[in-house]
């Protein structure tokens, strides 16, 4: 998030030198200036293309022939107004659960010294980025495990804890990274001037930390309500026929009842309340934030307990769901074996290849979609932080952000809308499934890459150009040497999400060639079952694996800078 | 101060290779560079000196061409840089946060100038070499940038600065982040180094020491203009603007009538305003005092004061007396090699040549 970026460019009101350069200087200036705006050029028109045609193409839709009389009517209907409350109302409980769950894992990971601080932040990591369809197939498991047959007890399927608990799950890391990261950086010192003057420490927390950690605790919530608001895979499979939001109701309306119109009327319900709550959060984020120095300070405590209790907290949390997800996997008939995973290879009717199959295609899309993610994404990154005008940077940057917060069944039903006509028709190509991922990731790219360009010293490069190097080159070795970390950190979070894409992924035509492994994933957990059942618990188990590793080994490696998320 | 290097008792450089024109530059409404001259001869080293926000780095980022000028020029030997990238000036400027690259060894940072101009990696790895000994860190080459003091950060900018041989180097505050003791070894060692190489020096600084120390010249910079150019010493003693003489430190300007008529006498000054040094003052023994001979010391052509001491601070190698004259009521700031209690009535006779006129 962007939060307390200092301004580091931009003297205001440089203006052109009164001597006007010789015509052989404005050429050079002009021809080094190429290669820049070709690369403007193309991240334009790909995201004119693929995301902002689309996009435009459902508001249209929605609106379309007949105007705004029977979008009102469809909103106006009570089955869709209590589609639209429960939406609202599920994503706040999300959101103030997942802020309480995570407020002591940021402290601890901010605060205390532990031996393996860096692994846990690693691994509290993982959930955020297994596909929704996984962290849907861990929690069905785990009622699978314990839920009792009728009525009595602990019955969670299709009901509304279900989702919730499954969001504060998915959303754990978001909390313990951003709140966490922020924590770090506060000045412990002042907590210790408190202490000294007489406060306890639940006094401390309340008057001197938590006011404190205000901007980042809004921040981290906005993101957290964002994403309950607009989950999919979540709600589609936990929630059951009774639990629908509007995102999974855009779904069944555009794939189910095959009405497009009031599904594109619904995306478009959608996409302003997501515009409404960035823009709110933006603001409180800016009105709260109040710069100080971060400066690390005597912050790290050594202790025993706090990790502990965290990690017991965690791994009930975020350990039990995954684990028993490994174990029914295993379990066939009386015992464990690995035939779940060997039926991976078989075909089943209902998907039109095998599992396994679809896995190959997952990683090659998520290698194609990462390819592009990092080209486009890295150029745009350069065009938000480089560049003349600094407006101009700004509205790439909140421009780039936005897919973030438009779902990706909005995207999705937009590439259906527009897509599958010339001059451009791309729903019969394979193509259309990675670059709809790659729509997806490249804010993940932007948002890591730009932290770590704006972080560059802009006398460095002054100082490389002084030392003789053209401005291309500055930006080679300057720009790009720094942002290289980044680049990979985006990377492969671009390709962890590419491998886990349900929403927009739910909109390409079935065939073969498009069936990735999350599809094939949903298709499986839909099917009753037991044998399928099975396969489906061990598909969801590779995929994980597969995601875990790629954010695991680059988390570990690249320590991907807080607030990358 | 010793100097190397030829000292032009001018205020202008004989044969200037740099020269900078009327330049301005404004930032909005404010001016930074308000129509400043400044011309730098071959191997002279030029200090601009002045308190910050002063427009001293503006100017040095307007001759590297970092900073678009709004009038004026800049030429080199002649040749006006105006449609000159900043790349292809060949100047080296060290800036005062140094500015290293932070993802390179420091071997890396002082090779990256030579690597521009396409020096072959052996090249580049003897030139690293050589001006690493120079500033005095032989194998630091493979040390990471991070693990540097604040003093080596600085020799290896400086370092990486003169490894492209630039026909200019420009200094921005280089010593800026040091403690006093730090700053006048390495101001030393930084004179040494410069006049090893000879190389053309613009120095940047708001520490008139420093700026001595270094200095061919100096030029003080005052809201955007240059107020005063000379030698160091010709600067010290005749500032000729009373907020030159301010900003150096002359704590006694004062006023003077028809025939140097102070308000506690005479001085030997002609009418206007003039700036007193501090060291201009000489005390006078009650035996000398008393018998008159202050009067008679008047009548030679030198001046007296008599004054009483308001406090007194001790500055190492002598006491900053701050001393009321009686008659007169006028405040000086007085060194004094011998402490004197508030309240003590002192005279002393004041050396005419550390009194100049000024504005």
């Amino acid at each position: 998030m962007g939060r307390d970026r200092p301004a580091l460019r931009a003297a205001p009101g440089t203006r052109p030198p009164v001597p006007q350069p010789t015509p052989a200087a404005r050429l050079r200036a002009f021809s080094s200036g190429l290669p820049a705006a070709a690369a403007s050029v193309c991240v334009v028109s790909f995201f004119a293309v693929f995301f902002a045609w689309p996009v435009a193409g459902v508001i249209a839709e929605g609106l379309g022939s007949a105007g705004i009389g029977p979008v009102a009517d469809l909103l106006a209907s009570p089955a869709v107004r209590s589609v639209v409350w429960f939406t609202f109302w599920q994503a706040a409980a999300s959101t103030a659960l997942t802020v309480l769950a995570g407020m002591p894992g940021a402290w601890a990971t901010a605060r205390l010294g532990f031996r393996g601080r860096r692994a846990v932040r690693a691994l509290v990591t993982v959930p955020f980025v297994l596909p929704t369809v996984v962290v849907a197939a861990a929690f069905e498991s785990l009622f699978d495990r314990f839920g009792v047959a009728d009525g009595d007890g602990l019955r969670l399927r299709h009901t509304a804890w279900a989702i919730l608990i499954a969001h504060v799950f998915f959303n754990y890391a978001v909390v313990v990274r951003i709140v966490g990261a922020h924590w770090a950086g506060l000045d412990a010192r002042m907590e210790d001037q408190a202490r000294v003057l007489g406060a306890g420490w639940l006094r401390v927390f309340g008057s001197v930390t938590l006011p404190r950690l205000v901007p980042s605790v809004v921040a981290a919530s906005a993101i957290v309500f964002l994403f309950s608001f607009t989950s999919f895979g979540v709600v589609l499979v936990l929630g059951g026929p009774g639990r629908a939001t509007v995102e999974t109701e855009i779904y069944r309306y555009a794939l189910v009842r095959l009405d497009l119109t009031a599904a594109a009327a619904l995306a478009g319900v959608q996409l302003a309340a997501v515009i409404a709550l960035v823009g709110i959060s933006t603001f409180l984020e800016r009105s709260r934030s109040r710069p100080e120095p971060v400066q690390p300070i005597g912050a790290v405590r050594r202790s025993a307990f706090g990790p502990a209790a965290n990690l017991a907290v965690m791994a009930v949390l975020l350990g039990l769901p995954l684990a028993v997800l490994v174990e029914r996997s295993l379990s066939t008939g009386g015992g464990y074996s690995l035939r779940n995973y060997g039926a991976l290879l078989e075909r089943v009717n209902l998907l039109p290849d095998t599992a396994a199959a679809a896995l190959g295609n997952s990683l090659m899309f998520a290698a194609a979609a990462a390819a592009i993610a990092v080209a486009v994404g890295g150029s745009a990154a350069l065009m938000a932080v480089g560049g003349r005008a600094g407006r101009l940077g700004r509205l790439t940057d909140a421009g780039l952000t936005l897919p973030l917060g438009v779902s990706a069944v909005t995207v999705g039903l937009g590439i259906l809308l527009v897509l599958d006509r010339p001059p451009l028709d791309l729903r019969t190509s394979v193509a259309i499934v990675p670059i709809a991922h790659a729509v997806v990731g490249i804010p993940f790219v932007v948002r890591t890459v730009v932290p770590m360009l704006r972080a560059i010293n802009p006398r460095a490069r002054e100082a490389a150009a002084v030392l003789g190097a053209r401005p291309g080159r500055v930006r080679r070795e300057i720009d790009l040497r720094v942002a290289s970390r980044g680049l990979a950190v985006g990377a492969a979070f671009a390709f962890a999400v590419s491998l886990g894409e349900f929403g927009a992924t739910s909109f390409v035509p079935r065939r073969p060639e498009t069936l990735t492994a999350p599809l094939a994933l949903f298709r499986l957990l839909g099917t009753p079952g037991t044998a399928l059942r099975g396969q489906a618990m061990a598909l969801a188990v590779v995929l994980m694996a597969l995601t875990a590793a790629v954010v695991f080994v680059v988390d570990l490696v690249g320590d991907a800078r807080d607030g990358a998320i | 101060m010793p100097a190397a290097g030829p000292r032009s008792g001018a205020g202008s450089a004989a044969e200037p290779v740099l020269e900078v024109r009327g330049v301005t530059v404004s930032f909005g409404a404010v001016t930074a560079l308000a129509d400043v001259d400044l011309a730098v001869a071959a191997g002279e080293t030029v200090a601009i000196l002045g308190p910050s926000g002063g427009g001293k780095s503006t100017l040095l980022r307007a001759v590297a061409g970092l900073q678009p000028l709004d009038g004026g020029r800049v030429l080199w030997a002649g040749a006006d840089l105006a449609g000159v990238p900043v790349h292809r000036r060949d100047f080296g400027l060290m800036f005062q946060d140094h500015a290293l690259f932070t993802h390179r060894d420091v071997a890396a940072n002082v090779a990256f100038g030579p690597r521009m101009q396409g020096a072959t990696a052996k090249d580049r790895r003897a030139r690293a070499a050589e001006m690493l000994e120079l500033v005095g860190l032989g194998g630091f080459g493979p040390r990471s940038v991070a693990t540097l003091s604040g003093g080596e950060a600085q020799r290896v900018a400086l370092a990486r600065a003169l490894a492209p041989e630039p026909r200019l180097l420009m200094l921005d505050e280089p010593l800026g982040s040091l403690d006093r003791r730090r700053r006048d070894e390495l101001a030393a060692e930084l004179r040494r180094v410069l006049s090893e190489v000879g190389v053309t020096v613009l120095h940047v600084t708001h520490d008139h020491d420093e700026a001595f120390a270094v200095a061919d010249r100096v030029a003080v910079m005052l809201a955007g203009r240059v107020a005063r150019i000379g030698a160091p010493v010709e600067v010290w003693r005749d500032p000729r603007l009373s907020a030159v003489a301010r900003f150096l430190g002359h704590a006694n300007v004062v006023e003077v009538g028809p025939g140097g008529a102070v308000p506690w006498g005479r001085l030997e000054a002609g009418p206007g305003r003039a700036v007193v040094r501090s060291d201009a003052f000489r005390r006078l023994s009650p035996a000398e005092a008393g018998s008159g001979s202050a009067r008679s010391l008047g009548a030679a052509g030198g001046s007296t004061v008599e004054a009483v001491v308001v406090d007194a601070r001790f500055r190492g190698d002598r006491f900053e007396l701050r001393v009321r004259t009686d008659p007169g009521g006028v405040e000086l700031v007085v060194l004094d090699p011998e402490l004197a209690p508030a309240g003590r009535r002192l005279a002393y006779a004041i050396d005419p040549a550390a009194v100049a006129a000024v504005d």
